[in-house]
């Protein structure tokens, strides 16, 4: 219940983050919403020996458009992706995913940027993000750099975020025409976190075929993954319920699934299945304007 | 009497503290000086202490005092086990362990700090080596040969074998038609209370005054213990229960950590306090239920049964707590159910494992009969290809054969089950929704509608059939202001005794439940107490605090009727008067209550004052009933299983409060739902307790439950004079079978005839994908 | 190494020196003696820490002091007076009117936690149904109500406060 003592800094600006986190390396902790570090530190799984709390930084948190996309700021807390009028409009699978995270007061305090970084692998943004092709901005002394959303989960609570780095911004696609997008998830019934969470974006071409199909998939392994099979049984395919089934039986394709007290490895890749025929249905129904 | 208030739905008096936040838990209490200590636990379910290294935490910043058992050697006694069977091995626990370890959490060193934070700083600082020992934690593997053994100076892991018997069993099983058999597993449970336990303690050497505030339901049992534990007359220690935030039968027991700190204070002379984390609380407060159950029934062909063997292995953990090997035989108890079975036979192994005691969790003992009996009549009626309802309904002892004396040895007080059981077949709509279930079918849902008639022993008492005092006790007292003092030896935690009592209170003496004061859970203010378990504080608690106000009625009634001059049995108590029903004469009931102080003009030979103590044990158990019936979804794809309808129809006999009834029932149905779907304790094969911690041990969450339909038959019980029978548990003995029964109805497609608790989706899963391929 | 803080606790603003590491939830219990905020896990999992952190309901065992520093934090001590109508002269909130008319508490150690947030999802949602209110109270647990009062508790509040505002 009672976190190891730590030295606490509080940063002002992004800058003086950015010089104290090249200062202590490894043994800081960067501190924002809180919900995925002080669990840890309270358990004593996590003891860092410095905690920067970016939670004063100014202008960290907002959701807006920008050249086309729409910018967050890492401080954006699940509750503010959950009600965000922007999002709704132009990107609601964000606000979909943001609602299944946790419960009221979780989504009050936790913020994009910390699940994110913390890359749990039951953790629910990650489907989305990679169903997104979003762009995560990393910012470090060094200046800034844009990580693509398939590239920056690397395993199991590990991205591709450097020491003396933090990531600083998400950039998401609007929604383009006839594109429909679903965030479906079987809960892990104590804790809430994802066992199977699937997001899935779909767009329709002119004739009704689907031009092109994203598909993210998180909980199964040890790190969140675009369904590349999936993805290819249905570009270019008129959907029917049938393809659609049928595409989804690869959602687990390459993956070697997690096994636990929860859900064993067979029972984790039948579900990645159904849960991305899931989505995939609501996605394709939403795409043809029909409401899911 | 008047009955203005008992049977009302009246609001609770404890409330406006409790939604304010100014009611006082264990944790809220700061006293000057307070130290804090924390315990420092095994990681090993079994290893034997090599030595223990202290120096680094006793230099650390605030620490005072670090401990181990081999420091404590003779100083505190073992953890005491109130329950004794023939033959039962004795497994004394030391409050700290000092050569050997038997459980994960098993503490063997404490520390006390001027901080609570440094105190939990510290524990990480003690350094203890540990030579692992092979952990035994599957039960039969525990009964096998060879297998290591837990209690050196014993031969094998066998607690104690209790058998009960009665009927022509050989008879009834050569008789029968058919034999239907069953292995049911009743699940290890975590009771989680919502306040983890917590302990303070404070010493006035002047005085020679220890005061323990525990969280618990028996504060003079505690009180009792403590003086044993610690060596002190029982003069000197002083037990409260502040506000207690839940116990389901977790907080009916005496821990290590009640001692060590009530030791500590002493030790110290200083205030001493130490709060369990939820982690603690999972690992090191009593589990629940743990038996694996093999059951045979032999019926006719046309449902009636004969008689039913039961051979039980449970699993009780590395120790006794206060009554772990009793609550098995609770079960044999119970094994008949509501239903006339002329033979049976219970064959009960307590065993030893490397894992936390289990004791009374909220049935204790009940819910696994229950389970039984109510599984193996689903699976008679499917073996038979009956209706569940026929085949109960063929087997109920009638109305008129009550009291009903069972071969197991207890005699059901008053019942009427034909009654509930219409009434909530009626309630279900059950016919419509066996019309319903078919048409799903066809569509490739599946619902399933399970049944469960239950009946429970509650109102703990009679004193023989208990392992020690089957009674309460209450004193009442009117003060000179007329206000009453309701001083009860049971300890409520969120039952709501406090306005229940004053109800009673206000209808015997004429007076407002505002007018009545109920005080509990302080070992320096009531008379000694049993305490709140075993569904009896109201119907045990309730008749002692009715007993002792009719006293005190019958005295005010001889100094009102010396004042009027009319005959005290004319009197009557209404509306804070005393009034003759002769001639309509009346006095304030004040007046008779300062005369009884002032005590110038008593009837000659009635001694001054009005208090009164009654010490009540019943003749005989209580037995509530009911039938629950209910309805579940199952996710074709997934698995997952959804509760979607709930009716209930309980008996509790009269009802003092209804609202308080309902509330009861409302979370005994709920905490069904969690052994039935949900909740498992579960030790993986080193004996580690996986599921440690809220994040994987699934309690119920309001979206997972559906509204509850809950209705009442009134069935008052003889043994008690306001026809009590008790209704904390029943909810959680009736509904864990119905559940069960839902679902295994669910998958009848699939071939499914049984799968254990708690239907994980996983598991329902693969038995639907074996039932379709077998197509 | 002490932080100084400064939290607007009910009203009433605390200038404080505190470990960076202590959790609000023992700022608000041992520091400040709010005894109403309970403890019942470590996990951010059963809710009986809520409070409301500038208006929202969070875990207060999941929020350092140093995090609530220039913050306004409502404990259930401090819920009646913000009551539409109460100001200083007491009385209950209706959502604490609710729980004790409909009877959704026993043992009372879930109760602040399940009123704050019940509090919050009033303002976000003023005539809540049977599903919306259980979804609302996920992350708060009862061991002992089976959680149909506390349904009804809110109803009754939503009722109430619907009518205040007519």
């Amino acid at each position: 219940m009672i976190p190891a003592a730590f030295e606490y800094h509080v940063p002002k600006t992004l800058e003086e983050t950015l010089r104290l986190l090249e200062r202590h390396g490894d043994e800081a902790k960067v501190l924002a919403g809180g919900h995925s570090l002080l669990p840890l530190m309270k358990l004593r799984l996590a003891a860092p020996r410095y905690v920067i709390d970016i939670g004063r930084l100014r202008g960290m948190s907002y959701i807006r458009e920008e050249n086309g996309q729409i910018a967050i700021g890492a401080l954006t807390t699940h509750a503010d992706l959950e009600s965000s009028a922007l999002l709704l409009m132009r990107c609601p699978l964000l606000p979909e995913t943001a609602a299944e995270i946790g419960d009221v007061q979780v989504r009050n305090r936790g913020t994009l940027g910390g699940s994110l970084a913390h890359a749990d692998p039951a953790g629910d943004y990650p489907a989305s993000i990679l169903a997104l092709d979003a762009e995560i901005i990393a910012a470090s002394t060094a200046g800034t750099r844009t990580i693509c959303a398939r590239d920056f989960f690397v395993d199991m609570l590990t991205t591709q975020l450097r020491p003396g780095e933090i990531l600083s911004q998400v950039r998401v696609p609007p929604l383009a025409p006839r594109t429909g997008a679903a965030y479906c998830k079987l809960h892990q019934p104590a804790s809430g976190f994802a066992i199977v969470g699937v997001a899935a974006r779909l767009t329709l071409g002119k004739g009704g075929k689907i031009d092109s199909a994203a598909v993210g998939i998180t909980g199964v392994g040890p790190k969140a993954y675009r369904a590349a099979a999936v993805e290819k049984a249905l570009r270019g395919k008129k959907p029917s319920p049938k393809l659609l089934a049928d595409a989804a039986r690869h959602a687990a394709q390459g993956v070697e699934p997690l096994s636990d007290l929860h859900a064993s490895a067979e029972y984790r890749r039948e579900m990645a299945a159904v849960f991305t025929r899931r989505a995939l249905e609501r996605a394709i129904a939403r795409a043809q304007g029909k409401k899911a | 009497m008047a009955m203005r208030y008992i049977g009302k739905p009246l609001k609770r008096k404890e409330d406006p503290r409790l939604i304010q936040g100014l009611g006082h838990y264990v944790d809220d209490l700061q006293l000057a000086g307070m130290h804090y200590t924390g315990f420092v636990r095994s990681p090993h379910a079994h290893a034997r202490i090599r030595s223990i290294d202290t120096s680094k935490a006793r230099t650390a910043a605030g620490v005072v005092l670090v401990l181990t058992g081999a420091d404590l050697q003779g100083a505190i006694g073992p953890v005491p086990c109130a329950a004794q069977l023939p033959d039962m091995k004795l497994a004394l626990r030391p409050v700290l362990a000092h050569d050997r370890v038997r459980f994960v959490g098993e503490p063997v060193a404490l520390v006390v700090a001027t901080e609570r934070y440094a105190a939990r700083d510290a524990t990480d600082l003690v350094e203890v080596d540990y030579e692992p020992l092979t952990p035994v934690v599957n039960p039969e593997k525990a009964l096998e040969k060879g297998c290591t053994v837990l209690h050196e100076q014993y031969s094998d892991n066998i607690a104690y074998r209790w058998e009960l018997e009665g009927g022509d069993l050989a008879k009834a099983f050569k008789a029968a038609d058919k034999v239907i058999r069953q292995r049911l597993v009743n699940q290890r449970l975590i009771p989680v209370a919502m306040e983890p336990r917590g302990v303070v303690a404070d010493y006035k050497p002047g005085e020679k005054q220890l005061t323990v505030w525990s969280s618990t339901q028996i504060p003079h049992l505690l009180r009792t213990q403590l003086a044993v534990m610690l060596g002190v007359p029982e003069s000197s220690v002083h037990v409260i229960t502040p506000e207690v935030g839940g116990g389901f039968g977790s907080k009916l027991n005496v821990y290590p950590e009640e001692a060590l700190v009530g030791y500590l204070a002493m030790r110290l002379g200083q205030p001493v306090k130490w709060i369990e984390s939820r982690r603690e609380n999972f690992l090191c407060t009593i589990h629940g239920r743990d038996q694996i159950d093999d059951v045979e029934v032999a019926v006719k062909r046309d449902g009636t049964v004969l008689g039913l063997r039961c051979k039980v292995i449970a699993d009780l953990g590395a120790y006794y707590q206060l009554l772990t090997p009793l609550i098995p035989t609770l079960t044999g108890l119970m094994i008949c159910g509501c239903y006339k079975i002329p033979a049976v036979r219970m064959e009960i192994t307590g065993v030893f494992t490397n894992k936390m005691a289990t004791d009374a969790y909220r049935g204790a003992g009940r819910p696994e009969a229950t389970y039984i009996i109510e599984r193996m009549m689903d699976l008679v009626a499917a073996e038979l290809k009956k209706d569940p309802a026929e085949v109960r309904r063929k087997n109920f002892p009638q109305p008129k054969d009550f009291p009903y004396a069972t071969p197991t040895g207890v005699t059901y007080d008053s019942a009427n089950y034909q009654k509930s059981l219409e009434l909530a077949l009626r309630n279900s709509n059950y016919k419509r929704l066996r019309q319903e279930q078919a048409k799903l079918r066809r569509q490739g849902r599946y619902i399933g509608i399970g049944l469960s008639t239950y009946v429970e022993i509650c109102a703990m008492g009679p004193s023989s059939a208990m392992p020690a005092g089957g009674w309460e006790s209450a004193t009442v007292r009117v003060e000179p202001t007329g206000k009453v003092n309701i001083l009860t030896g049971s300890s409520p935690h969120g039952q709501g005794q406090e306005t229940s009592f004053a109800q009673i209170g206000a209808d015997v003496l004429g007076l407002e439940p505002d007018d009545i004061n109920v005080v509990h859970g302080d070992t320096a203010r009531v008379p000694y107490g049993i305490g709140t378990f075993g569904s009896r504080a109201t119907a045990v608690g309730g008749t002692a605090v009715y007993k002792s106000l009719v006293k005190l009625r019958d005295k005010l009634a001889q100094i009102a009727g010396h004042l009027m001059g009319e005959a005290p049995q004319k009197l009557v108590f209404r509306q804070k008067r005393i009034i003759s029903k002769a001639t309509k004469k009346s006095i304030a009931f004040g007046e008779a209550v300062g005369a009884a102080y002032v005590a110038k003009t008593l009837p000659p030979g009635l001694e001054p004052g009005l208090d009164a103590t009654t010490f009540f044990e019943p003749s005989n158990f209580t037995f509530p009933f009911g039938v629950h019936v209910c309805v579940v979804e199952v996710d074709a794809d997934t698995g997952d299983v959804k509760l979607q309808k709930y009716v209930a129809v309980d008996d509790c006999g009269n009802v003092l409060n209804p609202l308080l009834v309902d509330g009861q029932v409302h979370g005994g149905i709920v905490q069904a739902v969690g052994q039935a779907l949900l909740e498992e304790a579960v030790y993986d094969e080193h004996g580690q307790l996986i599921t440690g911690e809220l994040m994987d041990y699934a309690i119920p969450r309001a979206a997972d439950i559906p509204w509850l339909e809950t209705s009442r038959t009134v069935t008052p019980s003889p043994v008690n004079p306001l026809g009590l029978k008790g209704v904390g548990e029943a909810g959680t003995i009736g509904a864990t079978p119905a559940l069960l029964n839902a679902v295994v109805d669910a998958l009848a497609p699939f071939g499914v005839r049984h799968l254990d608790m708690p239907v994980k989706r996983e598991r329902v899963w693969q038995l639907m994908r074996k039932g379709r391929r077998a197509k | 190494m002490a932080v100084e803080i400064q939290v607007r606790v009910n009203g009433k603003t605390h200038d404080s020196r505190v470990e960076p590491r202590l959790l609000l939830v023992h700022y608000l219990r041992d520091v400040l003696g709010l005894t109403g905020t309970h403890i019942g896990c470590e996990t951010s999992l059963c809710g009986a820490c809520t409070v409301l952190l500038d208006g929202k309901a969070v875990k207060s065992c999941t929020v350092l002091a140093v995090q609530a520093d220039g913050s306004e934090v409502t404990t259930i001590e401090g819920l009646a007076a913000q009551a539409p109508g109460n100001g200083a002269k007491g009385g209950l909130h209706p959502v604490q009117e609710g729980f004790w008319e409909k009877h959704g508490l026993q043992c009372g150690y879930c109760t602040p936690g399940m009123i704050l947030t019940s509090v919050q999802l009033l303002e976000d949602n003023p005539d809540p149904s049977e599903a919306e209110i259980r979804r609302a109270l996920a992350g708060n647990l009862c061991r002992c109500t089976g959680y149909q009062h506390i349904i009804e508790a809110v109803r009754y509040a939503a009722k109430k406060m619907s009518k205040g505002k007519r």
